[in-house]
């Protein structure tokens, strides 16, 4: 026998005699908030949950949304920073040098100060950015290299619950959940921003 | 109405105040209390060191015992929640279902002495008389084994001339844990000295309980440090009245002379 | 119980691996015991988490129904083991990647050093994984001439201090501050002098040190925290960013995981999101979750490897009873609340599993005879059941291998003589009115009960039992 058999026969072995299984009850949990998806108490709700851990929330109009990536770039002191290829042209920041990511290596990445990415979904009960690799999000590398990261939310990827973000993710791609900068509690129990991945996350909420 | 003490071993052998108090308690407050004589334990330490087989004849003897009677008390969470929890289990572990479904009958009748008086009973004014500063410790099969909840405190509150104190970190264990106390004597005692640390905080004379076994881990430690503060069985405070106070029950209830 | 059989439940072999400790729990836990400065730290430790896990856990208003659908879906995945496998693998080979099947440590260790030979490294990073850890996978590696470099802060502070891990979410608990500020100043090459003991000074000295082997490791191995039989994906769940690098800068991902980390659908994770964070690091969410399946073209390793183990957990799902450890999402909130642990710390308990899950899941993955003090580390105070966010009844699981473990030879002879003595009443009176006037001999025990009245006082025994007293005042015949 092969391992792959042996395991397997070890486990039916383990089952046998156990009584036959029965389909999960469904379970009284949440399925969804008591709120809408995009709902302004939600965006109120999300931006609380994401400064709680050291995030920095910007609420701005759509049409503020460029201007507003600058004003955070310019004010970190980034000089160059890396996009992905289908973020908004409209969103692309003036003043700083754009790289838009074409499979540019590691090296080149962790050279740059900062980034700037759209978002898949977000939950507002845990302060939760979702990143699926999407044309306006990128390879997941572009998102943790740099040091700083500008992500863009709009209200209608904002919902309440884990569960309403699980259902609306694609299955099969590469998804970062992204709460906060990079932290640890590895230092008695107590949270610490800024480890290994970007250590200042900027979350521009739009209204649109 | 009429009440069958299960008086549990401990109880029984080292510790008869407490179920004497459980007795003259529920006789004043108009009960019949009857002592099933053929009773013995209920094979909690058996089945809690790993002796579910021999504990067997002891769940069956318990639930023969007891079979006859309507309600069941005992002054103990621990002892309660062996019964409720473990001997339909033991009985099932040796393939006798049929002693299985007695045994959850009659847990289904039994309760610790605060869940017979706040809920089957209805009452927390027992007309006791206390006057000393007491501290509560939950001891944990009440706590998390058979959800007593805040009854005892309930309880507590509505005796007269009683000082109840809030105990720090009340929900830890003390560290007694049946024979974890000698096989692990050293964890066992280090949880103790907490445990103490915190009833001498409250500056209590009194630390009660609903079980004797916690009791006298807690009370035998204190006892060592010679620290003055006397633990007490939560039925000997709620059966303590005006009358009770005399010399000699103040000696055996209270604290320092 | 050692079965070799092919294809019968096997417990983990001895001689590889961390499952086993050098002594039993009494002996490692009175030396920890001893050390002032461990209990500080683990004591401000664990009141710290227990704090932070109680608000956000009271945050969630559906917080007992997401534990009991944790608990049913556990339950459901266990009792379909074998065909979830067989669906992951599916959906992860579908997804170009490769997966592999290993009957034990031994097994698991070659593959993964014959995978990163085939590489052509001689270095691999590490995600933080208690599946490695199990095996042994660093020592294997080492003895292979290839370089394992724990990548997690805590791991690198066990490593860098030569240490062992003592709890399962944060391996250097033990350690406070200045002791991990010394480290850093004795094993980091290039370390700034200067360097203080502030949390983020010392979390940018790690960031420094491993940011070259990040970007120049060309394998990393990672564990997983679940998997989804439906769609292939693996997800880990992390804070600091040394998984994202891991799980997308290398070319080769070779992901090692228990069986039963294994869950049957897409939305359960929505479940197991949730429960994870609130009860492990006492956050709403951690900072980064990172799901992959397969290979995707263009982003992350494009080898990607998942190593299924058994390890013993056959065994372990063979016992109707104790298959509920398997349930096990490696929180370690059982650990964060137990006041045994509080106070010994988890290198007591000899295994990579610490604490009352340790204490149930260690001697059933070896066989009990091999942990036979584990079952017996608690006080079976209960309060693991109630943190546990899958609902694994700990205490009933203590009991039931205590059951299982060998018995010294005394202890089982007066346990079936009392047994016999408690069943007939007689003798039981006669032995009841015996002990009381065997305390006449003063309030201390002989060995082994010493172990009782070296700290504690024995009641003075009482003039009578309480039934004398019944047969003397109440009894009506």
């Amino acid at each position: 026998m092969n391992a792959r058999d042996t395991v397997l026969a070890r486990l039916r072995a383990a089952l046998a005699g156990a009584p036959p299984t029965v389909p999960v009850p469904p379970g009284e949990h949440r399925r969804q908030g008591d709120l809408p998806p995009g709902h302004p108490e939600l965006v109120d709700l999300l931006e609380h949950r994401l400064t709680d851990y050291r995030a920095e929330v910007h609420r701005v109009a759509e049409a503020a949304v460029a201007d507003t990536i600058a004003g955070i770039l310019t004010a970190a002191g980034a000089a160059a920073v890396v996009v992905p290829p289908g973020l908004p042209t409209e969103w692309r920041p003036g003043p700083v040098e754009v790289v838009v990511d074409d499979d540019l290596p590691a090296d080149r990445l962790a050279g740059l100060d900062g980034v700037v990415t759209a978002a898949a979904v977000a939950v507002a009960e845990t302060g939760t950015i979702v990143l699926d690799a999407a044309a306006d999000q990128g390879r997941r590398v572009i998102s943790l290299l740099p040091d700083l990261h500008v992500c863009v939310v709009r209200p209608d990827q904002v919902v309440a619950t884990v569960p309403e973000a699980v259902a609306r993710l694609t299955p099969g791609r590469p998804l970062t959940w992204i709460s906060g900068p990079s932290a640890t509690s590895d230092i008695e129990l107590n949270r610490v921003e800024g480890v290994h991945g970007p250590r200042r996350l900027h979350v521009v909420l739009t209204d649109g | 109405m009429r009440i069958a003490l299960f008086v549990t071993c401990l109880a029984d052998t080292l510790f008869p105040e407490a179920a004497k108090a459980t007795v003259r308690l529920l006789e004043r407050l108009g009960h019949q209390v009857v002592f099933p004589e053929d009773q013995t334990c209920c094979g909690q330490m058996h089945v809690n060191t790993g002796y579910p087989d021999e504990a067997l004849r002891l769940v069956r003897r318990h639930a023969r015992v007891f079979a006859p009677y309507d309600v069941v008390v005992a002054p103990s969470g621990s002892c309660v929640g062996s019964v409720r929890h473990q001997h339909a289990m033991v009985a099932r572990r040796a393939g006798d279902e049929r002693l299985a479904s007695r045994a959850e009958e009659v847990a289904g009748r039994t309760y610790e002495l605060s869940e017979l008086l706040v809920d089957v009973l209805g009452v927390t004014d027992v007309g006791a008389y206390y006057p000393h500063r007491v501290t509560y410790h939950p001891t944990c099969h009440s706590l998390r084994m058979i959800r007593v909840g805040d009854k005892p405190l309930r309880l507590l509150r509505e005796v007269r001339g009683l000082d109840l104190v809030e105990l720090p970190q009340a929900e830890q264990c003390c560290g007694f844990g049946g024979t974890f106390a000698v096989k692990n004597a050293d964890t066992s005692t280090a949880m103790l000295a907490d445990k103490m640390r915190n009833v001498l905080a409250t500056r209590a004379d009194v630390c009660t309980a609903g079980d004797a076994s916690c009791l006298m881990h807690i009370g035998g430690g204190l006892s060592r440090l010679r620290a003055g503060v006397r633990t007490v069985h939560l039925a000997e405070i709620l059966a303590a009245t005006e009358n009770t106070e005399t010399a000699g029950e103040r000696d055996r209830l209270g604290v320092r002379p | 119980m050692r079965r070799t059989f092919l294809g019968m439940p096997a417990t983990a072999p001895r001689g590889v691996g961390h499952l086993r400790g050098d002594e039993s729990f009494p002996a490692a836990a009175r030396k920890a015991l001893g050390d002032a400065q461990l209990r500080r730290n683990l004591r401000h430790a664990t009141t710290t988490i227990r704090a932070k896990s109680g608000a956000v856990i009271g945050e969630v208003p559906d917080w007992q129904e997401l534990r009991a659908a944790g608990r049913a879906i556990k339950s459901d995945t266990m009792a379909r083991l074998p065909e979830l496998l067989e669906q992951l693998e599916a959906a992860v080979t579908g997804a170009g990647g490769t997966v592999h099947w290993a009957t034990d440590a031994v097994q698991a260790n070659r593959i993964v050093t014959d995978l990163v030979r085939a590489a052509g490294a001689d270095r691999v990073m590490k995600v933080k994984s208690m599946a490695t850890q199990e095996i042994g996978l660093n020592e294997a590696l080492e003895a292979a001439g290839i370089e394992p470099v724990e990548t997690d802060l805590a791991e690198l502070i066990v490593q860098l201090g030569r240490d062992k891990p003592s709890h399962i979410l944060v391996p250097a608990i033990h350690r406070n501050r200045a002791e991990i500020r010394e480290i850093f100043l004795r094993e980091m090459p290039d370390v700034d002098a200067a360097l203080t003991d502030e949390p983020a000074a010392l979390a940018a000295a790690a960031r420094r040190h491993l940011r070259r082997t990040f970007l120049s490791t060309k394998v990393a191995v990672s564990g997983a925290n679940f998997a989804v039989a439906e769609t292939g994906a693996l997800a880990v769940v992390e804070s600091e960013g040394n998984g994202r690098m891991c799980l997308t800068l290398p070319e080769t991902l070779i992901t090692v995981m228990g069986v039963e980390k294994v869950i049957p659908t897409w939305d359960d994770l929505g479940v197991f999101l949730q429960l994870l964070p609130r009860a492990s690091t006492g956050e709403r969410m951690n900072p980064y979750t990172s799901m992959w399946t397969g290979v995707t073209p263009g982003d992350g390793p494009q080898q990607v490897h998942l190593v299924l183990l058994d390890n013993g957990r056959s065994a372990v799902l063979a016992d109707a009873v104790g298959r509920q450890a398997l349930h096990c999402i490696r929180c370690s909130a059982c650990l964060n609340v137990c006041p045994v642990y509080e106070r010994t710390g988890g290198h007591a308990y000899g295994s990579v599993y610490p604490g009352p899950i340790g204490a149930v899941l260690s001697p059933q993955l070896t066989g009990v005879a091999d942990n036979a003090s584990l079952p017996y580390a608690s006080s079976l105070c209960g309060a693991c059941y109630d943190a546990c966010p899958v609902m694994i009844n700990i205490p009933e699981l203590l009991v039931h291998l205590r059951s299982q473990a060998p018995h010294p030879r005394s202890e089982a002879i007066a346990m079936a003589a009392a047994a016999y003595t408690m069943d007939h009443p007689r003798l039981y009176a006669v032995a009841q009115r015996a002990a009381g006037l065997g305390r006449v001999a003063g309030p201390a025990l002989p060995p082994p009960l010493n172990g009782w009245t070296a700290s504690r006082d024995l009641p003075a025994a009482p003039p009578q039992t309480f039934r004398q007293w019944w047969s003397e005042n109440r009894s009506e015949s």
